[in-house]
């Protein structure tokens, strides 16, 4: 029990997930991941496209996200995100969709740096899924 | 007075009427159940949102240079006004309500000499807006094709806004919509989401600071955009609660007015009958008698 804290997960249509037996969180920070564990210090981050790792009791969890604001307080960690998927869910042709529409944002030719090192990402992360 | 045969067929287009109404209660009745659910599920959402940025903009050091989304322009002569409304009428007063507080903001705004300018979102608020406002409609959005409030239409709303605030086309953005309280309370609401209001809220002042991943600035500029999505996402999930509650009022109204109506021509109808019988009556008993 200890060892434990709850993790609240959030896109804007409902509230996608809430667990309370969480052991360790993996996320896909914008600096690079970041592992959270209890009684981590308060942190607000965000997110780059890549995979969320949830190591809990009642089993672990993958989930794939593309964003997503990320906020850690008193053992509440919240994230905010507007596109996330399960892995064990995830289809192989939605799969492809997304990495589609990525490759086809990345072949802009107006794009910033920033959002191209994103769309870099993602295109990484989908490929890898594979 | 109507004859006999005129107020049966009245008596028959009520009726009719009538179970138009019902029937189109019943949809709202399902609909806003669907519809209130979504917005409760929202809320989540844009409570966080609002919560971390409070957070963050209470750790802001440096007020200075501070995005702009959150401080501000620096003037406040152009205003933008997102109206946000329904694309469907008979919804009893959602949209009047919407419109009557809009006109009365930007009578204000006229006093003041500030310009103004007008995004309606939904055809209704634009077919209300444009007779009187028509030259300062920048844009019409429309998502008839949606069936509901989806977050992706919230954010091409949003990015329009933030594009056009990078431009400089206006300083302060307001939007407009309907907060859904219960079926028969919709409040019109006015909120101003562009320099963002900052209410120091003593409640959730947390004292142990934030460690932050990267920097502040680099957060909150990354956030804020977001931010004017997503509250432009909970108007429209609360804008199609209240549309859909209060098309079911007024339509339970229609129907008992209806009802009510359907009463009143039957007893007409049946006096009218009787009177015309009493009337044969007569003219066969004073027939006989002058014989």
């Amino acid at each position: 029990m200890s060892e434990e804290f709850k993790i609240e997960i959030v896109n804007p249509e409902k509230s996608f997930l809430v667990k309370d037996d969480v052991s360790e969180v993996v996320l896909p920070a914008f600096e690079g991941e970041i592992g959270i564990l209890k009684d981590h210090i308060s942190i607000i981050s965000f997110l780059k496209p890549g995979i969320i790792k949830i190591l809990s009791k009642s089993g672990d969890e993958n989930y794939y996200v593309e964003d997503g604001i990320v906020e850690f307080k008193n053992n509440n960690l919240s994230i905010l995100t507007s596109s996330i998927f399960n892995l064990t869910d995830l289809e192989k042709s939605k799969q492809q969709d997304l990495l589609k529409l990525a490759e086809e944002e990345a072949g802009k030719p107006d794009i910033s740096d920033q959002s191209k090192y994103l769309v870099d990402q993602k295109i990484e992360v989908l490929r890898s899924l594979n | 007075m109507a004859s006999l045969d005129d107020l049966k067929k009245r008596i028959a287009s009520v009726k009719s009427t009538q179970k138009i109404t019902k029937a189109m209660k019943m949809v709202a009745a399902a609909k806003l159940r669907r519809a209130q659910e979504s917005a409760e599920k929202g809320r989540p959402y844009s409570e966080k949102m609002n919560s971390i940025i409070l957070n963050l903009s209470s750790g802001i050091s440096d007020k200075e240079n501070a995005p702009k989304l959150l401080s501000g322009s620096g003037n406040d002569k152009v205003h933008l006004c997102v109206v946000m409304t329904s694309d469907r009428g008979l919804c009893g007063g959602f949209n009047s309500n919407i419109i009557k507080k809009a006109k009365s903001y930007f009578a204000k705004l006229a006093e003041d000499g500030k310009e103004l300018k007008i995004i309606t979102v939904g055809s209704k608020g634009n077919d209300q807006l444009k007779r009187a406002y028509g030259d300062k409609i920048i844009a019409n959005i429309s998502f008839k094709e949606s069936k509901h409030a989806n977050y992706f239409d919230a954010d091409k709303v949003g990015k329009m806004v933030i594009e056009k605030f990078g431009a400089e086309e206006f300083d302060v953005c307001t939007i407009f919509y309907n907060q859904f309280k219960n079926v028969i309370t919709q409040i019109p609401q006015a909120q101003q989401i562009i320099p963002l209001n900052v209410e120091n809220s003593e409640e959730d002042k947390s004292e142990d600071s934030y460690e932050f991943e990267p920097d502040e600035d680099e957060i909150l500029s990354n956030l804020l955009p977001k931010n004017i999505s997503t509250q432009i996402f909970k108007a429209m999930l609360e804008n199609s609660a209240s549309e859909q509650g209060s098309r079911m009022s007024a339509m339970d109204n229609a129907t008992r007015n209806a009802g009510e109506m359907v009463d009143k021509l039957t007893i007409e109808y049946n006096r009218s009958r009787q009177a015309a019988i009493t009337k044969e009556l007569i003219e066969i008993i004073s027939g006989a008698e002058s014989l």
